[in-house]
């Protein structure tokens, strides 16, 4: 797949040369009178690289451009099923450019963001949503972070308690450290 | 007593990472759960690769099992697979299927002109639209679908010898046994 993701990858790996060059010219840099060309090389090396980032996206025959921005919004809340860490909006992989086109076709059909959603949930399962919905299977991705910090919350009242406690008897009678209170 | 406590909250997350390590030495944490598991295939209609005037639907195939392989000669695991599917691909006792997914057909021929054809039948998926409906994300994954065209059982990755023994055998075992 590597090989028909071809274009921004490819381009991404040719720049790697590039900045290994400046690297090394940089520190010879203060008398060489090539700083100075390096330095537009890297001008034009970044201008590049964000030439090339919009290329992951091909411009797409949007009917309006609230239509366009439903679909940035659309493909970000959405993850690529390949490039997992990925967004659908983001990834240059072969299945996101095809899952955007798809999109992109239903929307032009009149699909509403719900729709397009399910047509994707069922076929590739809630995996694909960012924001999973709240379902038995869910419910400890959703709620687990709260039930760990209500065991840590409980976890330092009792040890309060019971240094207060500990604390109000023996404090007069040794005042010295009794090496217990972790 | 208390001062074990951080000992055994140590142990717990001890327990909990140590678990985490196995379980991804289990599970591909990359393979997605189809929700098409024991559902019917979805509808396609597809060419043949070598005679892509001809079609193939899923009406075609009901009426006995077979192992959809999704491949591509892109594909770099396809190779890994492939010596696997040919040995024992006759072996499993299902029609093999190639599902030839967003591949030029000169490639997907020149590829298997090379490596050689474990298949019974290929079909090709050149746009890719048709392996959405799937819920293909990459190659190579296999379908094994039955004989009133149920999905059965789905592998991501390539099919190893592991995996042909313990998963798609006995899922190629118990569907036999179901309806001969």
């Amino acid at each position: 797949m590597r090989l028909r993701s071809g274009r921004s990858p490819l381009a991404g790996d040719a720049f790697v040369p590039g900045f290994g060059h400046r690297d090394s010219g940089l520190a010879k840099a203060k008398a060489s009178p090539a700083s100075g060309l390096l330095r537009a090389v890297f001008v034009a090396l970044l201008l590049f690289a964000g030439f090339a980032h919009a290329q992951a996206i091909e411009p797409m025959p949007f009917k309006d451009h609230a239509q366009e921005l439903r679909f940035q919004h659309l493909t970000h809340q959405l993850r690529c099923p390949m490039c997992q860490n990925e967004t659908l909006a983001d990834s240059n992989a072969p299945i996101a450019r095809d899952l955007r086109n798809q999109i992109f076709q239903m929307m032009q059909q009149g699909k509403s963001d719900e729709e397009i959603k399910q047509y994707l949930v069922a076929r590739y399962s809630g995996f694909v949503l960012y924001d999973p919905p709240l379902t038995a299977r869910t419910w400890l991705l959703w709620f687990g972070p709260l039930l760990i910090l209500l065991a840590g919350a409980g976890v330092v009242l009792v040890a309060i308690r019971r240094r207060g406690r500990a604390g109000s008897t023996t404090i007069t009678e040794t005042p010295t450290d009794n090496g217990d209170d972790w | 007593m208390s001062r074990l406590f951080p000992f055994i909250g140590f142990m717990l997350l001890v327990g909990l990472f140590g678990f985490g390590i196995w379980w991804n030495t289990q599970h591909d944490p990359n393979a997605i759960p189809t929700p098409l598991l024991n559902k019917p295939a979805p509808e396609f209609n597809l060419p043949k690769l070598y005679e892509p005037a001809q079609t193939v639907s899923k009406a075609d195939l009901l009426g006995k099992p077979y192992l959809l392989n999704v491949f591509a000669s892109w594909c770099i695991e396809c190779g890994v697979e492939h010596p696997v599917l040919t040995a024992e691909g006759p072996t499993l006792g299902v029609a093999l299927v190639g599902y030839n997914y967003k591949d030029a057909p000169d490639d997907a021929k020149g590829w298997l002109a090379k490596h050689g054809n474990p298949y019974d039948l290929l079909i090709a998926d050149e746009p890719g639209h048709t392996a959405i409906d799937f819920g293909v994300y990459g190659a190579p994954e296999s379908f094994l679908i039955d004989a009133k065209g149920v999905i059965r059982y789905k592998h991501i990755g390539p099919l190893t010898p592991d995996v042909m023994a313990k998963e798609l055998k006995p899922a190629i075992a118990a569907m036999l046994k179901e309806a001969p």
